[in-house]
């Protein structure tokens, strides 16, 4: 199998993987990064959404070997100390209930907000409508996008 | 390398047997309280028939373990809340664990029903008054003081008189080896401290930096991945199986049959769904292929069928609808919808000769070992069961298919497998809300008074489609409630708010046109149809009426009902497991298109335990209330679902949400569960809003697909 070289969360990591595996296996399966959930595999709900040289980007539709050189950053590599200010948010609002859809749901926000660091709430709603929340705590996923926007202003 | 709880436990472990080295470290309370009482010894309740687990080490850190499995109700936050209330505990030093299963220690440790909170409610502030007093009777010893003068707060018992005072963390040896009082009185109401107010769910941290808490997410070194070909129409069986091509595939280990489905197990997941995928399968009928016109057949059938079952039966309808100045009747009908909990079903599976281990997520953990146990004849106390945190559940989880699925082939192989399935599998796979229709009929007299009302509920696998006993029955002297059930080869099961997530839509929407019917306001005439229950009810009434005239009332306040000039508003109000929910929807026409704006809720779930989570149930049940009842349709072909993914099965996203306001009832009874009853009400309330608006009628689910819905699209 060849083997390729991955820059994930600012490391060089090997991989010995089939050429067509997606990339949300490659870092579940091979490199255990289990933050990256996997939902649909079609970038249907966004569970799987990582960064690749900071825009968000379903990891389920990205083959290892179309990666490259590019940089991947996953929710385990957001923030040193969990302490991004979405992930402060995401607590202080309170707003997972099952969770599962939670890490992709900041990774699309945290990309977002770089590019647009003081949205309007239409604006959030437009970015954050490809991701899924089963559990439908949406209105407490826009008030912590808006709420960290806030504090990053 | 190995994760969830497998660590969690760990971790606790390490921590009661750390406290446990007791006299030079710490100490654990109810190690020594079992060991009195003869009860096995480390993780013991303080009485074998309590519900929680509590340890108090003696740096004073509390570690509550919770039995239920956590699917996003919120439990697992709530439980430790109730405990940590009559134990006067210091919540930041409290950390809360999911337990295994254990049937020698818990009692109903499933998820479903909206029944944990209410079965457990007593049971956990027993659990920690009991060892607060503790704590107080060994403080007051300690000091020769009266326990009388003696009060706990936050973490510490405090004797105001001499200004004593001293941590739990201290006093937990010398409590240790009291006698365990009974008859421990509870909290006053007033007297909470945690209970009632906005506490954030205790897993927050982990999610949100992506830790592996679910139970896709447990790995193991030395295990295989296995993927599941199985029958794509329901009704369908296989004919021939082709598998050199999937053994082909590099990675793939072992292709194996059992019943009709195809294991195909490999290295990596990748790797076990390229194999999926060069299978060749050939598959015939077994039974009917049945496709969405057929159902409608189907239905048509029944609803003329003679041979409904009676379900409730009061007075004379038939003379009620012969002397009627005017009848209503109509037909209300919903699809099947699949569950979709974000997490796809998996399982870990490690059966040996002597054990098995399952671990993983799932709704009903004692079932499913239960299943396990049949299957491979295996005696239940050789088995065990870790319960991951559910990336959703919805009922879904209440099946266990796919856990005997997972054991089944770890059995066939001998290898420790864990069990994948994809969403097209999910979707797939056959555990659906079922599809029914409804016919209502109601008789009028020449002053408009409700005299009779008839109710036909068919349903497909559906069991009984209707709730007898649901409003408006006591309140209408001559009433008539049937049901009939077609066997399809669809197989269906428990989906949120069972049945009534579809009768409450279509209840709610008919008994608006009843209104409409009689001239009166939708409030009103639920009012008086509730007077009418209470003063000459007719047969018994099952709800309170009481409780739902205040959630009636409560709600057509908070929601302004007919003082919104330029909005449409529509009513819904809904008894169902347990806990007394009413919605109001308001619409405003935007470019000539009908826009669901805001929807106004008052919920009576009693004592609410936590204000945020209760907030939470809520809002999401009233937008997968709403979503699903605009969106959401799962229609079949010749036996196979027509949408297998999201890409083309619909749900409520972010965009278009409306505003929702959530309000409790403060009566200060027993809780009882929020996890459904904020769903079933919220499609009944949209749809009579949209009427108000409109004039259109919601006769059918998807409303996408009706008008005025389906140009605007």
């Amino acid at each position: 199998m060849p083997v390729y070289s991955l820059n994930i969360n600012g490391k060089i990591q090997k991989v010995d993987a089939d050429s067509d595996t997606p990339l949300l296996w490659v870092l579940r399966d091979n490199l255990r990064l289990l933050g990256t959930k996997f939902g649909c595999g079609v970038g249907s709900c966004g569970a799987c959404t990582i960064h690749m040289n900071g825009n968000a980007t379903r990891a389920c539709l990205m083959t290892v070997s179309s990666i490259g050189t590019a940089k991947i950053t996953t929710i385990e590599g957001l923030s040193a100390k969990g302490d991004h200010p979405l992930q402060l948010a995401w607590d202080e609002v309170d707003v997972p209930q099952c969770g599962y859809c939670q890490s992709g749901q900041i990774m699309t926000a945290a990309a977002f907000l770089k590019k647009n660091p003081t949205p309007t709430l239409e604006q959030v709603e437009t970015a954050m409508n490809g991701n899924l929340c089963r559990c439908a705590a949406y209105h407490r996923i826009r008030e912590a996008v808006l709420a960290a926007s806030q504090k990053t202003k | 390398m190995e994760h969830t709880l497998h660590q969690e436990r760990r971790d606790f472990l390490r921590k009661v047997s750390l406290s446990a080295g007791g006299l030079l470290l710490g100490f654990t309370l109810f190690e020594d309280l079992a060991a009195q009482t003869g009860k096995g010894h480390v993780i013991e309740g303080v009485r074998h028939d309590f519900n929680s687990y509590l340890s108090i080490g003696t740096d004073g850190s509390i570690t509550i373990a919770s039995p239920n499995p956590e699917l996003g109700q919120n439990i697992k936050t709530s439980f430790a809340m109730i405990v940590a209330d009559e134990l006067d505990a210091d919540w930041s030093r409290v950390t809360v664990v999911q337990a295994p299963l254990d049937t020698s220690k818990f009692d109903r440790q499933l998820t479903g029903g909206s029944g944990a909170v209410p079965h457990s409610w007593k049971r956990l502030r027993t659990a920690g008054a009991t060892a607060r007093q503790m704590l107080i009777a060994a403080a007051a010893s300690t000091w020769n003081v009266p326990a009388s003068a003696c009060t706990a707060e936050n973490g510490y018992v405090i004797h105001k008189e001499s200004g004593k005072k001293a941590g739990y963390g201290e006093l937990v040896a010398i409590a240790a080896k009291l006698n365990i009082p009974t008859d421990v009185p509870l909290k006053h109401h007033k007297d909470f401290k945690l209970i009632g107010k906005p506490i954030r769910n205790v897993e927050n941290k982990n999610i949100v930096v992506g830790k592996p808490l679910f139970g896709l997410d447990f790995y193991r070194d030395g295990m295989v991945y296995a993927v599941v070909q199985r029958p794509p129409a329901f009704g369908s069986k296989i004919k021939s199986v082709d598998d050199k091509a999937a053994r082909a595939v590099k990675g793939v280990s072992d292709v194996v049959r059992f019943g009709n489905n195809v294991a195909v197990v490999a290295n990596a997941t990748w790797a076990a769904m390229k194999g999926r995928k060069a299978l060749q399968i050939n598959y015939e009928a077994d039974k009917a292929l049945e496709s969405s016109s057929d159902h409608a057949d189907i239905f048509s059938k029944l609803m003329d069928s003679p041979n409904a079952r009676i379900q409730r039966k009061e007075g004379d309808v038939n003379a009620a609808f012969k002397g009627a100045a005017k009848v209503i009747k109509r037909e209300y009908e919903c699809p099947f919808v699949p569950h979709n909990p974000i997490e796809p079903m998996n399982f870990f599976a490690d059966v040996r000769p002597d054990k098995v281990e399952l671990i993983g997520p799932t709704q009903t953990p004692g079932s499913g070992r239960k299943a396990v146990a049949d299957l491979l004849k295996i005696p239940e106390n050789k088995i065990t069961v870790d319960i991951t945190r559910l990336g959703g559940g919805f009922g879904r989880r209440l099946k266990f298919d796919y856990v005997v699925e997972a054991a089944e082939i770890s059995s066939i192989i001998k290898k420790p497998v864990k069990l994948i399935w994809s969403r097209e599998d999910d979707m797939g796979g056959g555990s659906y809300r079922p599809a029914v229709r409804y016919r209502f009929e109601a008789a009028l007299d020449a002053n408009n008074n409700l005299i009779g009302y008839k109710l036909r509920g068919v349903g497909i696998n559906a069991g009984n489609p209707t709730r007898e006993n649901n409003f408006p029955s006591g309140s209408v002297d001559n009433l008539l409630i049937e049901s009939l059930d077609h066997n399809s080869p669809i197989t269906t099961g428990a989906w949120r708010a069972p049945i009534t997530n579809f009768l409450a839509y279509a209840e709610q929407a008919f008994l608006d046109e009843v209104a409409e019917a009689m001239g009166k306001d939708p409030v009103q005439m639920r009012l008086d149809l509730l007077q009418k229950a209470r003063t000459n009810p007719a047969g018994p009434v099952r709800y309170d009426i009481d409780r739902m005239e205040t959630v009636i009332k409560s709600v057509a306040e908070k929601s302004q009902w007919g003082k919104k000039p330029g909005t449409s508003q529509g009513i819904s109000i809904y008894f169902s497991h347990a806990s007394y929910v009413g919605q109001v929807c308001d619409v405003v026409m935007q470019d000539g298109k009908p826009v669901i704006k805001k929807i106004t809720s008052v919920a009576d779930c009693g004592v609410v335990v936590n204000s945020s989570g209760a907030q939470q149930q809520v809002m999401g049940g009233i937008l997968d209330g709403m979503g699903t009842a605009m969106y959401g349709k799962l229609s079949f072909n010749a036996g196979e679902p027509e949408q297998k993914n999201f890409n083309v099965y619909r749900h409520i996203r972010m965009k278009g949400i409306p505003e929702v306001e959530a309000h409790f009832v403060d009566n200060g009874k027993d809780p009882t569960g929020l996890g459904e009853p904020a769903l079933p009400p919220a499609g009944g309330a949209v749809a009579n809003a949209v009427y108000k608006a409109t004039g259109k009628r919601m006769y059918r689910q998807p409303f996408i697909e009706q008008e005025p819905f389906k140009s605007a699209e």
